[in-house]
């Protein structure tokens, strides 16, 4: 019988690089999403189809769910944070599919995402109020607090991709666990569980990022 | 016993301590900050969309500590740095 591997298997390597498996799903999932959208925006009409509307309404969540918190203009962070959305919730759920390997559950794509997470809320914090604005954030309530937002920055993003990871790896571990010691159907409840848990889980990722960026702008009031 | 197994089996039990208490902690936690978000969505129910919200984000703050005894559970059983220190 073979064993299923639930961690990163290196496919080949060029040079030092090493392409894993979970490296080629995300290319699998980018080609998914590019097709989607390309056929999405083909034939756009005031009266929308079924597709074009099923589109419309992931855009729209998306967009008031990113005007509701932040507090400047949605469209800094909409293209950025709606792509990364978009990208995890599909990587997320791209474990069910037979053969292919969830991409999150491998600690270098969640911190790819983390980072990609750190650089946006500097950028957009130094893009809305200026450099100097942006560093002022740091001293609020009192200078005492600088080392702790140091800190903050740094063990917040590694709790960002520690976060998604442990989630997706674990929902693996449970189905593969269980399909080795019981039967072929008994994973399928867990499965399901599973799909719940990789929406609300790209969900969060985005929403906490949301707020870090929402938490770098000093709102004048 | 020789020392590889002491540290096996010492592992084993570690990692399991790990998951249950690291397991209890959040599940009380995460029991609470359910319950009073469906208190206060049954006293408002007009604000359920910014409770609902703030309840999400919160469960995950909370649940990544269990998932943080979780990634510790499985260093200590595949990624064990103390075994490799055992057989040199």
């Amino acid at each position: 019988m073979k064993i299923f591997n639930v961690f990163p298997e290196t496919i080949f390597s060029i040079g030092p690089v090493h392409i894993t498996d979970t490296v080629i799903t995300t290319w699998l999932v980018m080609i998914a999403i590019i097709t989607i959208s390309y056929f999405a925006t083909r034939k756009l009409s005031v009266k929308p189809s079924f597709f074009q509307e099923i589109i419309e309404a992931v855009f729209e969540a998306i967009e008031v769910t990113i005007k509701d918190i932040l507090p400047v203009e949605p469209w800094l962070v909409i293209p950025v944070l709606g792509t990364l959305w978009i990208l995890i919730g599909f990587s997320n759920l791209a474990g069910l599919i037979p053969g292919l390997k969830t991409p999150t559950a491998d600690l270098n794509t969640t911190f790819a995402f983390a980072l990609i997470s750190f650089s946006m809320t500097h950028v957009i914090g130094i893009a809305t109020q200026g450099l100097k604005g942006y560093l002022m954030h740091y001293k609020e309530p009192t200078w005492l607090l600088l080392p702790f937002h140091l800190i903050a920055e740094v063990t917040r993003t590694i709790a960002l991709a520690v976060r998604l990871f442990g989630n997706m790896l674990s929902g693996d571990m449970i189905t593969i666990i269980l399909l080795g010691i019981v039967g072929l159907l008994v994973p399928v409840p867990f499965s399901l569980l599973h799909i719940i848990i990789a929406l609300i889980q790209a969900y969060i990722f985005g929403v906490l990022t949301l707020v870090f960026i929402a938490g770098g702008i000093r709102t004048k009031s | 016993m020789d020392a590889k197994t002491v540290v096996i089996s010492v592992s084993i039990i570690a990692a399991a301590f790990a998951m249950a208490i690291g397991g209890y902690g959040p599940a009380r936690a995460l029991g609470k900050a359910l319950t009073e978000a469906l208190d206060a969505i049954a006293r408002q129910p007009e604000a359920s969309d910014r409770i609902m919200r703030a309840l999400f984000v919160g469960m995950a703050l909370i649940e990544s500590i269990a998932i943080y005894a979780f990634v510790i559970a499985l260093i200590i059983l595949f990624a064990n740095p103390l075994i490799g220190y055992i057989l040199k």
